[in-house]
């Protein structure tokens, strides 16, 4: 027989277990959950796209430009949600749109997280003239109209995915970096952290393990909120024409297609605007729950 | 005092300046393009090199920078590629539209937001406090061209109050101003009204609030000498630095509505690599973006006086 | 504080609390805070509320308020002031009553006053606001007369200040006189003086003392402090995990304690005469029950040593009247059973250590910490940096097996000492030999594993010493690893068992998380980790202090235990002067950088004292009626270490101030007796013909 703790060390707690604890905690916040919901579905169909989806995203029917929603198209099948302009599936763009902005959106925050990470950590642990220098760089960045600097780098780079990725990691790593920097500033005065130093470990060390877990509950909060918020941007630049490039379906870009046609098909911008503040909208109570649980704890 | 002033604006012409230099660069460095867009797709190389050398632009970056900087400081933006005129004869009557829609859109926003918040912060976990929190949070993930595809579909298509442009062809029209104005407040005013909240919430907790009401003031006295003045420090910041979100959300509203104002300028000339014009539209945003910040910080040292007397 | 009792008694009542049931209502349903009080103040008593964290004792207080919060709600009893009943009051009443009636001073001063109006303002509203025909003039005159009463100085600068422009101690000057400006019946305090300095604490408690006196002023003292107690009250209640289990008058109860918990604390607390060799302390076993988690019948029955299943083990169980004369009563079922005169329970005797070989060496040590300033003024007159000297000369020696306390006030320097020594910062000057290595300017990431192992730090905050994200277990084995006593898994973990036992955690505890553990077991952890690679020296930097009264014993006698085990060097740095009475071999005293006094243990406690020591012995409040206390209350405030006064810092505090010589010269290291020196210009015959400050009382 073995002695119930002679492995605890050995074993480390599985990681996937609390993770999934963590998840189911959210049952906590009624709000929280209607968000997971919002989200869930998103995720879900922009994973089953392909499969959900009647048509191709770029298939056309030149007979059926502006088809009302629950019309007949020409080969038998139905538009649920109507056809646009060119006579494309609305119902199928918005499913396709959906894999694509659950692409960029995640990637962008997550790029513009690993910047904002690390500098925040190195302002907030090194402070000195690190610190002065990256404040004063994310300053000036922060300093510009977000949509202006966009507009700027777009012009600059020209409109591809990748642009957007690195225009919203240059615009919102600096935003980052300062909430990062806050948390290590309350964080790094803990005894924990002096008892570390006190056994030598090195910088990194002390930035990662004994740090950055700590600063997590907050930063996921806030990626939830910037989630939502580079949706928003990622929309905004596709209906300035300034976004992903067509002719890939895009929400934001579906809507500034039909725009001049708004008034009298209304369907062609309505279903993508209703797709993108429901996924938004999703991310903003999800963070709220988020938010709701940690400080019940 | 008037050294923190000296201070505060002396960084602030310190950061002007570091931006101008990036925003120069960043759109400086393509210049064969500018040539191109100038003289057409079909224009030779040797034309292109000319229209370069003619305009200045074949000079070392640093020697143009400072041509730029100085013609700027004296009001001379350059030559719009697309509006054929100085670019500051377009520039600024676009601007004073877009302030008379930022003005009635803060002029709305401000009250309501602060009003709402105070209300949900007072009494935190009340049904109110849920009702205005979950407004906010909906609010907020409307984007602006959202809101504007929806009101557009509401108040023009479906009831017809209201007209779907706001070109002002025929003068000034404030029908016209309602669709914009409502768009901007609607996905501004979340915002404020939760960090207005937050605020809020946070002084009825401290210990403070405590000593005013076991000091037997009564509730109006609680709220207002003791809780609003210091739950409008953080939000003060906050609201200030919403003019710079303004001068995105003008972009959007102003095309979608075709507002001729600011944000459509830069809009257009972004899109018709317009070089000199979105060179003075995006200096003209930072320095407004950076002035606000200035003043955001100096009101934020003279609203909270613990930072006022160090 | 002894009064007359038997006048006393004769009062009629102010507050009267009967049956008293509080709840608050969370996630996890209606937790009891308080349950079944009783509690009577008459006029012109002091009464005295004390317990540990979680008791209910500043719940007892809201609730006397009416001021619960959302989830607070009264489940039970009546609270009547001046025979009116509080629950029947409507708002308007009820808003004339507080702060004119009944007034309250708070724990944490700064907190306690809005950070952004002023003092006058603050002040002013009160009579503005509780008296009809009181005109502004009018109210500014009588806050500026009590602002003279609780003896501020220069009350006209007051007026006009913010909080943030005034010291801790000043500003609960005037949260004193903002709850005294309308005259109240009923002053509750609620841990008034926990926030601040020793020295501070002693100049706030007389002035509530002889205020109360003056005005006749109820009061009920909420405090953790029994020594605080017994100075301030003539009554006192005992409260542990929500209920009263003892109270009566305080002699009464201090002297023959009737009640196994209140017995327990007075073993917990280190009182002169308390030796940790000869006379240890008797830790209470186990720890305080979480609210939801008590156990039926007596609260205390799990850690109690007299507990019976069958008669203290279900139901409620009532207050015992123990003798009606002095209103002694206690929550005890068997207080008549247990016999109260055996001698403390099983406190093992042990011999002294003997001191080895020098461990540390500090030799003229100096810290000073440039800061920048960047006016313009500064800049024109060339004095940009400034200098901080947090430690200035310090020269003292530790030995093998040997504790070393360093004792001083907030900003004397204490903590930066300990940061220099582990190489969290570098010295200025001089040496610090540490192992026959000289390490002030070695700093930590170029010290040996080795050398890292062999000097090792207890921190103060329990809350704070544990990473929380990582297991117990996963955070000792790290510092094992890292100091390479252990490399193999096995063998690592071997080892991580073995610290646990060390420090008698159960062994299972290596999978728990630090929010798992009560405060008292992470200090546990805390002390396995610092004992992981078998240091020559461990420094424990207030590593009690946060703790509740009856687990700071058994953590205190473990650290000692571990010590001497190891024969480790233990350096005690502490405020508390009890503590370090009770464990210290050796005492260093210091005060805004500097060493003032240094000796034996007993040396340091007894005549020739540096003043400075003088006051701070008897500004010690002490939980022990057959003691005997010298009064010395410092005037001023502390200085600032960024301004420290010339010649002998302490001089403009001074109760035995010379003249000039102490402004102006830097006074001179007189030793006393072998080893024991003392900073200061009065002449050794002199100090040595002063009063001892405690004097105990033949028992």
């Amino acid at each position: 027989m073995t002695d119930p703790a002679a492995d605890a060390v050995s074993r480390r707690p599985n990681r996937l277990l609390g993770v999934l604890k963590g998840i189911a905690l959210i049952r906590e916040s009624t709000v929280g959950m209607i968000g997971m919901g919002l989200v869930g579905f998103w995720v879900v169909m922009a994973i089953l796209a392909p499969v959900l989806a009647p048509y191709d995203q770029l298939a056309q029917f030149a007979s059926a430009t502006y088809a009302k929603p629950l019309t007949a198209a020409p080969d038998g099948g139905t538009f649920w949600l109507g056809a646009d302009p060119l006579g494309r599936d609305i119902l199928s763009r918005i499913l396709y749109g959906a894999q694509r902005v659950m692409i960029y959106a995640p990637l962008a925050t997550l790029c513009a997280y690993a910047v904002g990470i690390a500098m925040g950590l190195a302002a907030g642990y090194k402070r000195g003239w690190i610190d002065d220098v990256l404040s004063r760089i994310s300053d000036i960045i922060l300093s510009f109209p977000i949509l202006v600097l966009y507009v700027v780098i777009i012009f600059r780079f020209g409109a591809s995915g990748v642009n957007i990725v690195l225009a919203v990691t240059f615009a919102s790593g600096p935003g980052i970096m300062r909430i990062v920097r806050g948390l290590v500033l309350d964080l790094r005065n803990r005894d924990y952290v002096a008892a570390a130093q006190t056994r030598g470990e090195s910088a990194w060390y002390i930035m990662f393990v004994e740090i950055l877990p700590n600063a997590r509950g907050p930063l996921i909060v806030d990626a939830c909120l910037r989630l939502g918020y580079t949706i928003i941007t990622i929309g905004v630049l596709g209906f300035l024409g300034l976004g992903l490039p067509p002719p890939h379906a895009d929400w934001g870009g579906m809507i500034n297609e039909a725009r001049g046609m708004a008034l009298y098909a209304p369907h062609m911008t309505l279903f993508p605007c209703i797709a993108i503040c429901s996924l938004v909208l999703g991310f903003n109570l999800l963070a709220d729950g988020l938010r709701e649980i940690s400080l019940k704890d | 005092m008037v050294i923190f002033l000296a201070k505060r604006f002396a960084f602030m012409l310190l950061t002007m300046l570091a931006v101008s230099i990036l925003v120069f660069l960043l759109l400086q460095v393509d210049v064969a393009s500018i040539a191109t867009k100038v003289l057409g797709p079909y224009s030779t190389e040797e034309q292109r090199r000319l229209w370069l050398e003619a305009n200045g632009y074949m000079e070392p970056a640093v020697t143009r920078y400072f041509d730029w900087l100085g013609s700027m400081l004296v009001g001379d933006f350059g030559e719009s590629i697309r509006f054929r005129v100085p670019v500051s004869e377009v520039l600024w009557p676009r601007l004073g539209n877009t302030a008379i829609l930022g003005g009635l859109v803060f002029l709305i926003m401000v009250p309501l937001s602060l009003i709402l918040g105070v209300l949900a912060g007072m009494r935190e976990g009340s049904g109110l406090d849920r009702a205005i929190t979950i407004g906010a949070v909906i609010t907020t993930s409307v984007p602006e061209f959202a809101s504007a595809v929806l009101l557009a579909f509401i108040f023009v298509f479906w009831l017809g109050w209201l007209p779907g442009t706001s070109g002002m062809t025929e003068g000034f029209d404030l029908s016209q101003m309602v669709l914009p104005v409502m768009v901007l407040v609607l996905y501004g005013f979340g915002y404020i009204t939760r960090m207005m909240r937050a605020s809020m919430a946070e002084v009825m907790q401290s210990a403070y609030i405590r000593t005013a009401n076991l000091k037997g003031l009564p509730y109006r006295r609680v709220i207002l000498k003791h809780a609003l003045r210091n739950a409008l420090i953080a939000p003060f910041t906050v609201i200030i630095l919403q003019i710079n979100w303004l001068l995105s959300g003008v972009i959007v509203v102003e095309f979608f509505f075709s507002y001729k104002g600011f944000g459509q300028l830069l809009y257009e000339a972004s899109t018709n690599k317009d070089i000199d014009l979105i060179l003075g539209c995006s200096m003209v945003a930072v320095f407004v973006a950076v002035g606000t910040q200035t003043i955001a910080d100096i009101g934020y040292t003279y609203l909270n006086p613990r930072i006022r007397f160090t | 504080m002894v009064r007359n009792a038997a006048a006393l008694a004769n009062q009629p009542p102010v507050l009267e609390i009967d049956d008293l049931n509080i709840s608050y209502f969370t996630r996890a349903g209606e937790i009891p805070a308080v349950i079944d009080f009783s509690l009577l103040v008459r006029k012109g008593e002091a009464v005295g509320l004390v317990g540990e964290s979680g008791c209910g004792k500043s719940t007892v207080a809201n609730a006397i308020m009416r001021y619960l919060g959302n989830n607070g709600r009264i489940v039970g009893g009546t609270v009547k002031f001046k025979g009116r009943d509080m629950a029947a009051l409507n708002r308007e009443e009820l808003r004339q009553l507080r702060g004119s009636e009944i007034a309250m001073v708070y724990q944490e001063p700064m907190a306690a006053l809005n950070p952004s109006l002023t003092m006058a303002e603050q002040l002013t509203e009160v009579p503005l606001y509780h008296e009809a025909n009181c005109t502004p003039a009018e109210a500014r005159d009588r806050a500026m007369e009590m602002l003279a009463l609780v003896r501020l100085p220069d009350p006209e600068r007051v007026m006009g200040a913010y909080p943030h422009q005034i010291s801790g101690g000043q500003q609960q000057r005037v949260v004193i006189a903002m709850a005294l400006l309308s005259n109240p019946s009923l002053l509750l305090l609620d841990e008034p003086t926990t926030a601040l300095d020793v020295t501070v604490e002693a100049g706030i408690v007389e002035l509530i003392a002889e205020l109360s006196e003056r005005f006749g002023t109820s009061m009920l003292y909420i405090s953790h402090n029994l020594g605080l107690i017994m100075e301030t009250c003539d009554r006192v209640c005992v409260m542990y995990s929500g209920e009263a289990h003892e109270e009566g008058d305080i002699r009464a109860l201090f002297e023959n304690p009737r009640h196994p918990y209140t017995r327990g604390l007075f073993g917990c607390i280190a009182t002169p005469g308390m030796d940790k060799n000869a006379r240890p302390l008797t830790p209470i076993r186990g720890q305080l029950p979480l609210p939801h988690e008590r156990p039926d019948g007596c609260n205390f029955g799990p850690r109690c040593d007299f507990f019976q299943e069958e008669t203290c083990g279900h139901g409620l169980i009532a207050m015992q009247t123990v003798n009606p004369a002095t209103g002694h009563r206690a929550r005890c079922m068997r207080w008549k059973e247990i016999d109260w005169s055996a001698h403390e329970v099983a406190a093992e005797t042990r011999e002294p250590l003997s001191p080895g070989e020098v461990v540390l060496q500090a030799d003229e040590m100096q810290k000073y910490y440039p800061v920048y300033d960047r006016s313009i003024a500064a800049m024109i007159s060339g004095r940009s940096v400034r200098y901080v000297k947090a430690n200035e000369v310090l020269s003292f020696v530790a030995r093998k097996q040997q504790t070393v306390a360093i004792v001083g006030e907030s900003g004397c320097g204490k903590s930066t000492f300990a940061k220099v020594l582990m190489g969290l910062e570098t010295a200025t000057d001089g040496r610090l030999v540490f192992n026959n290595a000289d390490v002030s300017r070695l700093p930590v990431q170029r010290r040996s594993p080795k050398q890292l192992g062999s000097l090792q730090m207890v921190f103060q905050n329990p809350n704070d010493t544990l990473n929380p994200s990582m297991t117990i277990g996963q955070q000792i084995a790290r510092v094992i690893r890292k100091f390479r006593v252990e490399s193999n898994p096995d063998r690592v973990h071997e080892r991580v068992m073995r610290l646990l036992d060390l420090v008698k955690l159960p062994r299972d505890f290596a999978r728990r998380r630090p929010r798992q553990l009560s405060g008292g077991q992470k200090q546990r952890i805390g002390i396995a980790r610092a004992f992981a690679g078998n240091p020559a020296m461990v420094v424990a930097d207030e590593p009690v202090s946060a703790l509740d009264v009856s687990v700071q014993a058994a953590v205190t006698g473990l650290l000692m235990d571990i010590q001497r085990e190891y024969g480790t060097t233990l350096l005690f740095i502490s405020h508390d002067l009890g503590v370090v009475r009770y464990l210290a071999d050796r005492v260093v005293v210091m005060y805004l950088g500097q060493i003032m006094e240094q000796g034996a243990t007993d040396e340091v406690f007894s005549p020739p004292y540096h003043p400075y020591t003088e006051a701070l012995l008897s500004a010690v409040p002490i939980a022990d009626p057959h003691v005997d206390k010298k009064r010395i209350i410092l005037e001023g405030q502390l200085p600032s270490v960024l301004n420290p006064p010339s010649g002998c810092p302490f001089h403009t505090r001074c109760h035995r101030k010379v003249g000039r010589v102490c402004e102006e010269a830097a006074p001179p290291v007189v030793e006393a007796a072998a080893g024991h020196t003392i900073l200061c210009h009065i002449p050794m015959h002199e100090l040595r013909a002063v009063d001892p400050v405690i004097k105990t009382a033949a028992e």
